[in-house]
């Protein structure tokens, strides 16, 4: 089967020849006027179209937006605030900062319509230390929709009020997570807090309720707000609704961004067709589907059970080609589809210095709060990178696989999955490589392609 | 603290953004950061004492997070992404070719002053693997030869300003 056409939503003016980053272009292509209805509107109106529209979360866990906004403590009599997750730290993902260099309104957009649909009155947007223009960028934007009466006070004269502040980070990922996020909004270390009783729903900036959403996430409201929860049900399929946006890295002839409604491409169809395949005379021996924190799947490997389509239940018996590319089918195969970084390894690269790279990655990350985490991650790199530069022994493989064991379930935050996972999918589906990795080193070229 | 009448002013302005002063610890830490080029124990006591906070308040902040430094570095901050889209596509030889280049190591100030080479993990740029932050400014697709052009290039900027 071909590969359904992109749908660029989200993506609509992203790369567009002439299309610049200013209010003025915006608003020629029709920018601003879903705010315009959308405060016209009861507010709880747009909270039910969002419900409607079965829009799940872009920033990883696909946790369900309207849902997360009916959690939200309204009867405390605090602030309610909303936090623009904008932190895209997950290795592999690279969305949300095309949206935000070349499409700062758009966030914007879907920001002041959720806070307007959720009473709130101050926004922050939490944006990645290492991205300073793209800090600047919305900082002109933002100031850009104040003086057009946008953000502000009493926007477009409704008598509702909103501002909205963008937040550097300083170079930590577990500021992705959001109630880490927030610690680091207070000024402080980025520690995850313990949930219960932290649910930012409830206990978040302030000990106020908070929402936090994803950028994409915000640019989806903007569009059910423009078209209606149930027209937006319409594209992907059901349980997975609207488009998704896969960031494709690695080891494909044409790495990049690709928009589609969600749950209607195939793996093999996005890194074969889309993509253009593996590189000349190579082979796809692995791939990452959501952000490097997902399992790992191994091509050649077959995926079979039962799985719901309609009311019926039917088989399924898929190669990693035919996995559709949803939240659901992705974790029914026991891996994710996170944030939507898929990262592809062909057969070049050798498993275990692909994860020596990784376990540096989480080590280097951990915040520190959780002895599992801390000493876990250190562990597997420790491991994993001696491997690599020095002495590598059979049983390293048991003794990687057994730190990596240890460590979720016991732990503050999904960190402690995170760096686990990797380690855990490899061990299993390439115990070979590693329990092998003493004899095959030798034989490897000296001066391969360093991964760690 | 020795400071741009500017900064000062944004260190003013940035403070009323927050209903609690210590939520703008990081927004100060920048901007002392960018003005002085890095964070000494006079910028933690003054910002402490700016936030109404202990010392320890930030410096807790300052060791944290990897962007904040505690010494002066070069002139240019070549930040390599070391994460896996990267490193499938070279980025430890485009690290290497930088730091060959001039003549230094991970983390040091170069010879003649003028660059620090860092790894840094995923730029959230993969798609375009390897690439590199210089200062704020991000470069795509730099593969050995590319980075051997950006080096010289920053290295005629340099004597253009002698
Ligand atoms: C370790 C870790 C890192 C995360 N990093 C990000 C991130 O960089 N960006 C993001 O949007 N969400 C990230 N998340 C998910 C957030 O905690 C949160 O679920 C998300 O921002 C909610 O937004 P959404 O419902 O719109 O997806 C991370 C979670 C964890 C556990
Ligand atoms: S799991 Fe890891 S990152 Fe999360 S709170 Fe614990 S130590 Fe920190
Ligand atoms: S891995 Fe280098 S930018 Fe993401």
């Amino acid at each position: 089967m071909p590969a359904p056409v992109q749908t660029r939503v989200i993506f609509k003016h992203i790369d567009e020849p002439g299309y610049t980053n200013d209010l003025g272009c915006y608003l020629r292509h029709g920018g601003y006027e879903t705010l315009k209805k959308s405060v016209a509107r009861p507010p709880a109106d747009l909270i039910e179209e969002v419900k409607k529209s079965g829009l799940r979360g872009r920033g990883g866990a696909g946790f369900p937006c309207g849902v997360k906004w009916s959690l939200v403590d309204r009867k405390s009599g605090k602030p309610i605030y909303l936090i623009v997750n904008a932190d895209e730290s997950e290795p592999g993902t690279f969305k949300d900062r095309y949206i935000m260099h070349q499409d700062p309104h758009q966030l914007i957009e879907g920001t002041i319509i959720s806070c307007f649909a959720n009473n709130v009155k101050q926004a922050y947007i939490y944006i990645r230390g290492e991205m300073p223009e793209g800090a600047r960028i919305l900082e002109k934007a933002i100031a850009e929709a104040r003086a057009a009466n946008l953000v502000g006070p009493n926007i477009l004269g409704t008598g509702y009020s909103c501002e909205i502040y963008v937040h550097r980070g300083a170079g930590a990922y577990i500021c992705g997570e959001e109630t880490g996020l927030i610690e680091s909004l207070e000024g402080k270390r980025a520690n995850p807090r313990i949930k219960p009783p932290y649910f930012p729903a409830v206990l978040g900036l302030y000990q106020c309720p908070t929402i936090v959403n994803n950028v994409e996430t915000l640019c989806q409201v903007k569009h059910i707000a423009d078209i209606g929860g149930e027209a937006y049900a319409k594209t992907g399929t059901p349980g997975n609704t609207g488009t998704r946006i896969f960031c494709v890295s690695g080891h494909v002839q044409r790495p990049g961004y690709y928009e589609f409604p969600a749950g209607t491409i195939t793996m093999g169809q996005l890194l074969n067709e889309v993509c253009g395949g593996p590189l000349p005379g190579r082979t796809f021996k692995a791939v990452i589907p959501g952000g490097s924190s997902a399992k790992v799947l191994r091509f050649g490997e077959r995926y079979k059970g039962k799985r719901k389509v309609g009311a019926d239940m039917v088989d399924y018996d898929w190669g990693v080609e035919d996995v559709p590319m949803d939240f659901d089918s992705l974790a029914m195969i026991g891996s994710m589809g996170g944030s939507g970084g898929v990262i592809v390894m062909d057969d070049s690269v050798n498993m275990v210095e692909a994860l020596a790279n990784i376990n540096a990655f989480y080590q280097h990350e951990s915040c520190g709060q959780c002895t599992p985490c801390r000493e876990g991650s250190l562990w597997m790199k420790k491991i994993s990178s001696r491997m690599v530069h020095g002495d590598a022994r059979k049983e390293d493989a048991a003794l990687l696989k057994s730190v990596a064991d240890q460590i979720p379930g016991r732990t503050i935050c999904a960190f402690g999955e995170a760096c686990s996972w990797p380690t855990q999918s490899f061990l299993i589906k390439f115990k070979d490589e590693f329990e092998g990795y003493a004899e095959a080193k030798k034989a490897l070229p000296a001066d391969r392609l360093s991964l760690v | 603290m020795n400071l741009k009448p500017e900064t000062f002013q944004r260190i003013d302005e940035v403070i009323t953004h927050y209903p609690v002063k210590r939520s703008a610890t990081l927004p100060l830490l920048h901007l002392v950061q960018e003005d002085a080029g890095y964070i000494s124990e006079d910028a933690v006591l003054w910002i402490a004492q700016k936030l109404e906070l202990q010392p320890i308040n930030v410096l807790e902040v300052v060791t944290f997070y990897p962007m904040f430094r505690r010494a002066p570095i070069g002139r240019r901050h070549i930040k390599v992404c070391r994460t896996l889209s990267c490193a499938l596509l070279g980025g430890y030889k485009t690290c290497e070719t930088f730091r060959d280049e001039f003549k230094t190591t991970l983390g040091a100030t170069s010879p003649c002053g003028e660059v620090t080479v860092d790894f840094v993990e995923c730029l959230a740029s993969c798609g375009t693997a390897p690439v590199v932050l210089i200062d704020e400014v991000l470069h795509e697709k730099v593969d050995a030869t590319k980075a051997r052009q950006i080096s010289a290039q920053i290295r005629s900027e340099a004597a253009a300003r002698k």
